[in-house]
């Protein structure tokens, strides 16, 4: 995966996101405080939020230029947000199958371990299960890109290392590079090689996760 | 009650349905438009579909009856077209839909504004069109809220008498809705009649109001 963020420009509240950035790693850390610009920038990515200058381009594709805006169904960047926004009003595997465009499910079922969840409503779902329903969900479009929005948020500590473990098995059975959003630099330390620090919209550091964060990898 | 009772119970009822059935396509994709998309005149239009709703139902009347009043320019195409519309039970479904219209359209998009962006987001995400999202997210969650305002603008229809009585009249037998009735049985000295009317009234409009808020009141999951 290469992405490249060129004089990315997206107005915000109070400040403009101002990104340039080369991304290649398997998995890259978005590491910043809450409102530094994080998921302003997933959403850039994803296509929902078109930038007002610059260029994003993902393996060679253009995605936003000056002339050019991909719409975000046309290219294959899944999002997962931080509060997954299952579909409440139908199931599990109806959920699942929503990107599927009738091909199979049963993979990403496995990655994540929800074969005996499939049937039920998503409301009845505790928090770790919603998460694991969500990554399934965004990996049956087979997506060229995985945008993950904290998505350690709100599960309690002893699911942390789970959750990362689905990450990891689908980052290398999958083969789907990611871009990780937290503003907790011990778990990039599981899952990024690399990691931008994000600032009021502004990229502060960048590089490999244990320089910039101070964590060792696991 | 009798059957001349029966028919005014009757005929209000077929063309407050009538007339709800008719606004709910146009109402939904403007409540849609509204809650949705920012487009230029965006806020005028807002203002005018808002406009029956404080303007006395009379003047609304009277702006309708110029519109399609033999002289006036929906009028004139009518006429050439053969179609009678003042002082006809069309005109009864004139004055509801555009008195009710309001009150559908408000309650439609609170309804699409209750429903979480972030699951439009994701759909988009995961290839839908918007047409696609907006059958199988968007209606689905916000159908509670929309079925509420469906249930409103009949209420409201039903209750209609201002503006129906400028371009339908009160002819017994043809326009005479349930309120138009409650007002002459009552300007004939007929209280009995009149109470009866009004018992009904409340019923119906009772009942669709209950109906109404309960449907409002179970939309928790849009959120």
């Amino acid at each position: 995966m290469k992405l490249e963020l060129d004089d990315v420009r997206v107005p915000l509240a109070h400040f403009d996101l101002h990104v340039t950035a080369q991304l290649s790693s398997a998995a890259t850390g978005i590491f910043g405080a809450s409102g530094a610009g994080k998921t302003s920038l997933l959403e850039t990515v994803a296509g929902l939020r078109p930038p007002h200058g610059g260029r994003v381009v993902l393996d060679g594709n253009v995605f936003d230029d000056r002339r050019v805006h991909v719409p975000a169904r046309h290219r294959r960047i899944a999002y997962v947000p931080q509060d997954n926004a299952l579909f409440p009003h139908l199931s599990v595997i109806h959920n699942i199958r929503y990107g599927a465009n009738g091909s199979p499910i049963d993979e990403c079922v496995r990655v994540v371990e929800i074969e005996h969840l499939l049937a039920r409503r998503v409301t009845t779902l505790s928090g770790g299960e919603q998460k694991r329903v969500a990554l399934a969900r965004a990996l049956v479009t087979s997506p060229r890109l995985l945008l993950l929005d904290e998505p350690l948020a709100g599960l309690d500590r002893p699911l942390h290392a789970r959750i990362l473990s689905y990450l990891q098995r689908i980052r290398d059975e999958f083969r789907v590079a990611m871009l990780y959003v937290t503003h907790d630099p011990e778990e990039l330390a599981g899952i990024a090689d690399e990691t931008v620090v994000l600032e009021q919209g502004k990229i502060v550091r960048m590089g490999r996760t244990a320089d910039v964060v101070g964590i060792r990898p696991a | 009650m009798t059957a001349g009772d029966w028919q005014v119970v009757g005929f209000t009822l077929r063309v407050a349905a009538l007339s709800t059935i008719l606004i709910a396509p146009l109402g939904i994709a403007m409540a849609w438009l509204l809650a949705r998309r920012n487009w230029p005149g965006k806020s005028l239009v807002e203002t005018i579909v808002t406009l029956p709703l404080v303007l006395p139902p009379v003047a609304t009347g009277l702006l309708l009856l110029k519109l399609v009043g033999r002289r006036g320019p929906l009028g004139q195409l009518l006429e050439r077209a053969g179609i009678d519309l003042v002082f006809t039970w069309r005109a009864v479904v004139l004055a509801m839909m555009a008195m009710s219209f309001p009150l559908l359209v408000r309650g439609c998009r609170v309804a699409f504004e209750e429903v979480n962006l972030r699951f439009e987001q994701v759909a988009r995400t995961l290839g839908a069109s918007d047409w696609r999202i907006f059958l199988t997210i968007t209606m689905p969650l916000a159908t509670r809220g929309i079925v509420g305002g469906l249930v409103l603008a009949f209420a409201r229809a039903i209750g209609e008498f201002g503006a129906t009585i400028v371009v339908a009249g009160d002819i017994p037998g043809q326009t005479t809705t349930l309120a138009l009735a409650i007002y002459d049985r009552t300007q004939l000295g007929n209280d009995a009649a009149a109470y009866r009317f009004l018992g009904i009234a409340a019923a119906v409009a009772f009942a669709a109001l209950w109906t109404s808020e309960a449907f409002l009141r179970r939309r928790g999951n849009a959120r």
